[in-house]
């Protein structure tokens, strides 16, 4: 099947590749840009693991396609920070202990950028509704929720 | 979990969609949002030759407000549906919906249009365009035609959609005056399709239900109104017994599968305990004891 050529922008650096139709934009992302932050657990979008920002909302980079981010703008775990310069949610997911074999971390960041930008999130509840739809194995969730509250700011009463 | 290899053709209009579809003689498919459509072509339970991509047809992603109803173009992503003021003014028991609808994540890119023609039995959409009385607009190369959502689910992933045709828009008549509201859903997890779930209006007149109507979802092969149920609550006020009464009717007119979540058995019994609490509300607010 014939292949086309996209161009796309991730984490602000400009690329310009062809790809096969059927190409999943999370194998494009790991395998054709070499940026392994973003992780493929389901590939059904069912785990959230591959969540990414396209034009500035989090989708599933295992449920779009390549050829259908031409001219988008991404962002991947790579762009929120570094070692050295994490940004203030990885800051708190780094002091509240919000992650232990890191699988899951990239998608629960980007989602948790997502829910702070687009809800209140009063409560921890808001917080677990909008982490619904990432697996974590590890952490139980609670730690998670406690460093995405420390960024989101207000606190359940106590 | 890839899919198998496919043509890919970006539609720039409804037209150059349509026929796109027409002239793949029934081997293409049209993606909008992808949210089913993407995880049945990874496990290649669709292995469709082309995929014609809606995605960046102008102008088919919108709510409107006419004098009598809401229109909601089928590109219209649920993030849209879950935030707009007109929705939540209007049709307040589809905002509420559509916080229900899965996670914000594919609700940032699934669409209303795909929703409606994917046809899940368990989904909150196809039983609110029941709910509703919405009308659906379908386009194919041949021209334009209009169909009621109750002629639209045929079966559990079949609608009324030929192989050349696309739906374009929604159309939701706006709720009578005195009208409340009611929506109750049990799923497993937050997100997951429901087990069960039971959307209704009451439109109060004279102290009695003027109109009663009851949609429910994953309890039977699509979405249905739960027709004799309403016709129990015309013309009477909300008493428990009515309540009673309208929630075996509920549980009689359905015909819910067993599956690994739930029995059909809890199910039925489910979606009458749904439809008393949606009931419930529905009353309430349209007396203006809730809100």
């Amino acid at each position: 099947m014939s292949a086309r050529a996209i161009r796309l922008t991730v984490n602000g650096v400009a690329h310009e590749c062809t790809v096969e139709p059927r190409l999943l934009l999370s194998d494009f992302l790991r395998q054709t840009l070499g940026l392994t932050g973003t992780h493929v657990g389901c590939e059904h979008g069912v785990c959230g693991a591959c969540t990414i920002m396209l034009d500035g909302d989090s989708v599933r980079s295992c449920l779009l396609f390549a050829v259908q981010a031409d001219g988008a703008q991404v962002e991947t775990v790579e762009g929120l920070g570094a070692i050295g310069r994490l940004n203030a949610l990885q800051e708190a997911f780094h002091t509240h202990h919000a992650l232990q074999c890191g699988f899951c971390t990239p998608g629960m960041l980007i989602t948790a950028s997502d829910l702070i930008k687009k809800y209140p999130l009063l409560s921890d509840d808001d917080i677990r509704e909008g982490l619904s739809g990432n697996l974590c194995r590890c952490t139980g969730y609670e730690h998670i929720v406690r460093a995405i509250r420390a960024v989101a700011g207000k606190e359940d009463a106590p | 979990m890839k899919p198998a290899a496919f043509d890919y053709i970006v539609a720039d209009s409804i037209d150059a969609a349509v026929k796109a579809l027409a002239a793949a003689n029934g081997e293409a498919k049209l993606i909008a949002g992808g949210q089913s459509l993407v995880p049945m072509l990874n496990f290649r339970l669709l292995r469709p030759a082309i995929l014609v991509d809606i995605n960046r047809i102008p102008g088919l992603a919108f709510v409107e407000e006419t004098t009598d109803a809401i229109h909601v173009g089928a590109l219209t992503r649920h993030h849209r549906l879950e935030t707009s003021p007109v929705i939540a003014e209007h049709l307040p028991v589809l905002a509420e919906a559509m916080r229900h609808v899965a996670h914000l994540a594919i609700r940032n890119r699934g669409t209303i249009g795909g929703s409606l023609s994917h046809g899940d039995p368990a989904a909150e959409l196809p039983m609110l365009a029941l709910l509703l009385d919405a009308t659906l607009d379908i386009a194919s190369p041949s021209g334009r035609r209009t169909v009621a959502a109750k002629d639209f689910f045929l079966g559990a992933l079949t609608v009324d959609l030929a192989g050349d045709e696309m739906l374009t828009r929604i159309v939701f008549p706006r709720l009578p005056p005195s009208t409340g509201w009611g929506f109750a859903e049990v799923a497993r997890r937050s997100g997951d399709f429901a087990l069960a779930a039971v959307a209704a209006t009451v439109s109060v007149a004279d102290g009695v239900i003027k109109q009663a109507r009851i949609a429910v979802t994953g309890v039977d092969e699509t979405a249905k109104r739960a027709d004799e149920a309403e016709a129990l609550l015309a013309g009477q006020a909300l008493t428990s017994e009515r309540v009673d009464a309208a929630i075996a009717a509920v549980r009689a007119g359905v015909t819910p599968a067993t599956d690994l979540h739930a029995s059909s058995d809890y199910r039925r019994h489910l979606v009458g305990v749904l439809a008393g609490r949606a009931l419930t509300a529905a009353w309430a607010r349209a007396r203006g004891d809730g809100a």
